[in-house]
């Protein structure tokens, strides 16, 4: 189990493959990438900013992954999430989950994305061709991590 | 009572600071928010979609306060 946040990109591929390399009880992974559109909002997005609390964003993320822990059998679960500058294509989130079956890798995957967007202390601020805005929340997020509740 | 209260994104650009420390007796979280209201910050810190942390961990605004703690706050989170 582990949480990063860091400023270098990184290799989804790379990241997906550790989650077995060294645990043959693994008959499940799951893993979700996020990258930065060109496009959101009706305007073209040039890069993004994204600040975060440094500290508490590390607890947070420790905070969720003990929770999915305690709800579902997980061999493995990694949370990468990347602050600082980032340009389209890039990808900004890796959560990759193993686990022995399908099912509690699949949902856990689901939670922790759907926490981590509600409950973790990032803020996204997009470059666009009408200037820079902040991204603001969205209610159906919201709802979908009251799933869990 | 001393909190040191920090600001996030939206917040922090508005109000023109990340972080300062406050005076004044705090029962809760709402206590010292509605101080920093009054005090002038309304446009920024009234707004519906306000979250706040203490000690680094998501709270309420009826969360009590002690001397010497950590409170934040920050528009609506979009990370992911």
């Amino acid at each position: 189990m582990g949480v990063r946040v860091q400023h270098e990109a990184f290799d989804p591929g790379a990241e997906l493959n550790a989650l077995h390399q060294t645990n043959t009880g693994v008959g499940a992974v799951v893993g979700f990438v996020g990258y930065v559109r060109d496009f959101n909002d009706g305007l073209e997005v040039r890069g993004m900013l994204l600040e975060h609390y440094p500290g508490m964003t590390e607890k947070a993320l420790d905070k969720i992954v003990l929770e999915a822990a305690q709800r579902w059998p997980l061999l493995k679960l990694e949370i990468l999430h990347r602050v600082g500058a980032l340009e389209p294509g890039e990808p900004i989130v890796f959560v990759g989950v193993a686990s022995a079956h399908r099912q509690a890798a699949f949902q856990a995957c689901d939670f922790v994305m759907d926490y981590l967007k509600t409950r973790a202390p990032f803020w996204k601020k997009e470059n666009t061709e009408d200037g820079p805005r902040w991204v603001q929340g969205r209610e159906s997020d919201e709802q979908a991590a009251q799933r869990w509740e | 009572m001393n909190c040191k209260v920090l600001y996030f994104a939206r917040y922090r650009e508005l109000l023109g600071v990340a972080e300062e420390v406050v005076k004044g007796e705090f029962a809760n979280v709402e206590t010292l928010l509605e101080f920093l209201i009054l005090r002038g910050d309304r446009e920024v810190l009234g707004e519906k979609g306000l979250m706040c942390a203490r000690n680094q961990e998501m709270c309420g605004l009826n969360e009590p306060l002690l001397d010497g703690d950590e409170v934040a706050f920050f528009p609506t989170v979009t990370g992911g």
